[in-house]
């Protein structure tokens, strides 16, 4: 496949880890923000290639991660409305609330529906006029276009049973609460290149200033993040910390206008609660007061969603950098893929997920075999 | 020609769907039997219309197998759940080295189903099965209410024949065999992905649903040594080989650039976010042979379906720790897992 | 975050820029995918979509420049690390 075969070239990323070790000098520690890129990271065992002194940690790039239990409890309660059918991306169905999830829900009997594309689901509106059709809007800045548009379109076809229910989340103000906290151990970042295609590479220029940290906006395949780590370690290494961009082919400096224009058409900036991590003010979008007619919530009179403990689940060091799964005393015994605790482990691009999936059976067979 | 009765006024003709009568064993039961499932599937077993099927038997090896089916949606590109039942419990019975032979088909009839369908579905379950030289000589019918069940289900069990004197199956696997697949995957979990509701792309993706009675047969006459053969069903390629080492318990080693994948599916396997190691496939197996008759392997499949892209993809290593051990496409290494649950698209 | 995927753009229509769309190729799986964020790109493009969204066009010279240097880095070895300056990186303060 073209523009992506290449990035995934054996050789190409085995002169990108051998440069890295030649350059590297000191231990570091480097986050990246994107769940996709923790899949590669994972799959591909690129942090096995790179040298020992180099630290992968894994950030809150999970938007299924990171929604609230609270908000699929009110995406549960949904499906338990005569009439409704709920439309959700396919990897949200297996993240658990406080009590059921969606796809149990869905078995129970609820109208659960996996779609591709939030537009989708306004066609599925306008072909189910008796029905009403509610999209599960989560997403990072990436897709907060869609979903915008999604209500754009309805709007401008006139269909009324359709709407929101909102999660999103913003980057920056997740890795200023990460660079704020007292114990942060991310000295560089791996930014999330599909974010920056549409928000461009300005606003982590104060991030990178405040903080004094190098952010390298970074693709998704293993040359791609390679090339990315190489270029933070040479920054660290320089004492530098600037924003750059190793995703040029995809993300332009002021990123896609149109698309910003459309998400802040549609969205206002909100306070919002992340799971694991806790509230952390003007992180989210929500629905603009002209476009509160297509907000599940308030048209479903849905019980504000109340926050909720977090019980044995310990995403929230994880998702800081401050522990790997590994470290959790649930992680592989009472918190796995078939039953897990927290939403790391469910969705496939949470840290707890990628590295049970693609690592758990190896970590066995070494610990078997040192034993 | 049936007569209609007092207690049924309106003759089955006049009728387009599956009523809950159907199902009552009565003359609506026997008349939807006469009508649809006899002239389908008519063979002198099946004449007999006794309790069971009785058929001559020799001292021979006998394979026996069953199977439900519940696919949906019940017509897919490449096939049905007709197709996909018959090829499914003759791949089954080929897997252990038999000629597969008769089949049973018991059918769970949502009312509302419409008789069309029905009837193309067991047309196509008669095709089918005529193909691969094998008779349904038996089955059942039961009608649930309208809400009670996805339409139709089949659940089929069949009986084949071993003819020769391998023994084909996990136990047989040793140190230093080489593992073939018959060709690319992936085709027939993303078929039904592209008709799926909500997640429609245009594509021309065929389910592989197909019988594997040429390959197999190609083999067992070829003179080679067959220890184990595996059809890739649901879980795909992954899962059937990681319970096949856990069975064996012996290690393989597989790399992952051999696995031959064409570039439609691996298009919508990019779309989705899945991986095709781990989707369904119908008509494909893997089969592993000692390494010296790896070549002569290769070659037979490679005569019989070229199209297909067989391969050899890996290695059986020692009898210690029963492990898949896949070389990622940069050269890296991990141990594979079972399919946990169902691959869900993914957006991040 | 996010999983995109660049496709070949096949084909375009509609006017009005909100339903603005086209017929994309990955690898021979066609989708129609809105191109209402990405109004530049034109026939025979590569566009990285998301979610059924264009959300960029993808810069071909961009592409084969890094891709060009990055495949010559197996034959940089040897060279000091000053010389490794990378061709975006912003000048310090």
């Amino acid at each position: 496949m073209k523009f992506v075969d290449e990035y995934r070239d054996a050789q190409v990323v085995k002169n990108l880890a051998a440069r890295i070790a030649k350059i590297v000098t000191r231990p570091w520690t480097i986050m990246e923000i994107c769940g996709g890129q923790t899949h590669a990271i994972v799959k591909f065992g690129l942090d096995e290639l790179l040298p020992k002194s180099i630290t992968l940690v894994h950030g809150p790039g999970c938007p299924v991660c990171v929604t609230p239990a609270e908000l699929i409890d009110q995406a549960v309660e949904l499906t338990r409305r005569p009439n409704v059918i709920l439309c959700s991306f396919g990897d949200m169905l297996r993240v658990p609330g406080t009590g059921e999830d969606l796809l149990t829900a869905k078995a129970r009997g609820g109208d659960v529906r996996i779609v591709y594309s939030p537009l989708d689901a306004v066609v599925l509106a306008q072909k189910n006029p008796t029905k009403e059709i509610v999209f599960f809007a989560v997403g990072f800045e990436t897709t907060a276009p869609a979903n915008a548009m999604a209500v754009l379109h309805a709007e401008k076809a006139g269909v009324k049973n359709f709407s929101l229910l909102v999660s999103h989340v913003l980057v920056p103000p997740a890795m200023r609460a990460i660079l704020g906290a007292k114990d942060n151990l991310v000295e560089g970042f791996l930014a999330a290149g599909h974010v920056c295609a549409i928000m461009g590479t300005k606003q982590y220029e104060s991030i990178a200033e405040q903080y004094k940290v190098p952010i390298v906006v970074t693709g998704f395949e293993p040359v791609d993040i390679l090339e990315g780590i190489l270029r933070c370690v040479i920054q660290l290494e320089n004492h530098e910390h600037n924003v750059e961009n190793a995703y040029s082919r995809a993300v332009k400096e002021e990123g896609n206008v149109i698309a910003r224009t459309i998400a802040e058409q549609v969205f206002d900036e909100v306070d919002r609660n992340w799971r694991g991590l806790g509230p952390i003010p003007k992180s989210g979008w929500d629905l603009k007061e002209k476009y509160s007619h297509f907000d599940a919530p308030k048209k479903f009179e849905l019980k504000p969603a109340a926050m909720t403990p977090v019980g044995e689940c310990i995403s929230g060091e994880i998702m800081r950098g401050i522990k790997k799964p590994k470290q959790c005393p649930a992680y592989g015994i009472r918190c796995t893929p078939e039953h897990p605790i927290g939403a790391p482990m469910v969705s496939s691009e949470g840290a707890c997920a990628a590295y049970y999936r693609y690592r758990h059976l190896t970590e066995n067979i070494n610990q078997a075999g040192a034993a | 020609m049936n007569t209609p009765h007092l207690e049924c006024p309106v003759p089955l003709s006049y009728r387009t769907e599956i009523t809950v009568g159907h199902g009552g064993g009565g003359k609506l039961t026997q008349e939807l039997i006469d009508t649809i499932f006899r002239p389908a599937f008519a063979n002198d077993a099946l004449e007999s219309q006794h309790d069971g099927a009785v058929m001559p038997f020799a001292k021979k090896r006998m394979a026996f197998t069953t199977d439900s089916h519940v696919v949906s949606p019940l017509f897919f590109p490449g096939g049905d759940i007709g197709s996909l039942a018959v090829n499914g419990t003759i791949n089954d019975l080929l897997m252990c080295g038999a000629r597969p032979l008769w089949m049973s088909a018991g059918f769970i009839l949502e009312e509302g189903l419409s008789l069309e369908r029905l009837d193309k579905i067991v047309k196509s379950m008669a095709k089918t099965a005529k193909e691969s030289g094998v008779s349904i000589v038996t089955g059942d019918t039961k009608v649930v209410e309208r809400g009670k069940g996805d339409s139709l289900y089949v659940t089929t069990a069949g009986i084949g024949i071993i003819e020769h004197n391998h023994i084909i199956g996990p136990y047989s696997i040793k140190e230093g065999d080489v593992i073939i697949v018959n060709g690319d995957i992936g085709r027939h979990g993303m078929a039904i992905m592209a008709s799926r509701e909500g997640l429609e792309f245009e594509s021309t993706i065929q389910s592989d649903c197909a019988s594997l009675l040429k390959p197999v047969e190609a083999l067992l006459n070829s003179g080679i040594t067959l220890h184990c053969m595996r059809d890739l069903t649901r879980g795909g390629l992954a899962t059937t080989l990681v319970e096949l080492a856990q069975t064996s318990k012996c290690l393989f080693t597989l790399n992952e650039a051999s696995i031959p994948v064409t570039d439609l599916v691996r298009g919508a396997c990019e779309i989705l976010g899945f991986e095709p190691m781990y989707v369904a496939n119908e008509g494909r197996f893997a089969c592993i042979v000692p390494e010296k008759d790896a070549d002569k392997a290769l070659a037979v499949l490679n005569k019989v379906a070229p199209e297909l892209n067989p391969a050899v993809i890996g290695k059986v290593g020692p009898k210690d720790r029963g492990v898949v051990y896949l070389t990622s496409i940069i050269g890296t290494e991990r141990v594979l897992d079972r399919l946990s649950g169902e691959q869900l698209p993914r957006i991040c | 975050m996010c999983l995109a995927i660049p496709g070949k753009l096949l084909d375009i229509s509609g006017d009005d820029p909100l339903i603005r769309s086209g017929r994309v190729s990955f690898n021979g799986i066609v989708k129609q995918v809105s191109l209402t964020c990405a109004p530049e790109a034109k026939v025979g493009d590569y566009v990285l979509v998301h979610v059924g969204v264009a959300i960029s066009v993808i810069d071909p010279k961009e592409a084969e420049e890094t891709f060009k240097y990055l495949k010559a880095m197996g034959d940089l070895d040897g060279l000091d690390e000053e010389q490794t300056t990378l061709r975006t990186s912003k000048p310090t303060d």
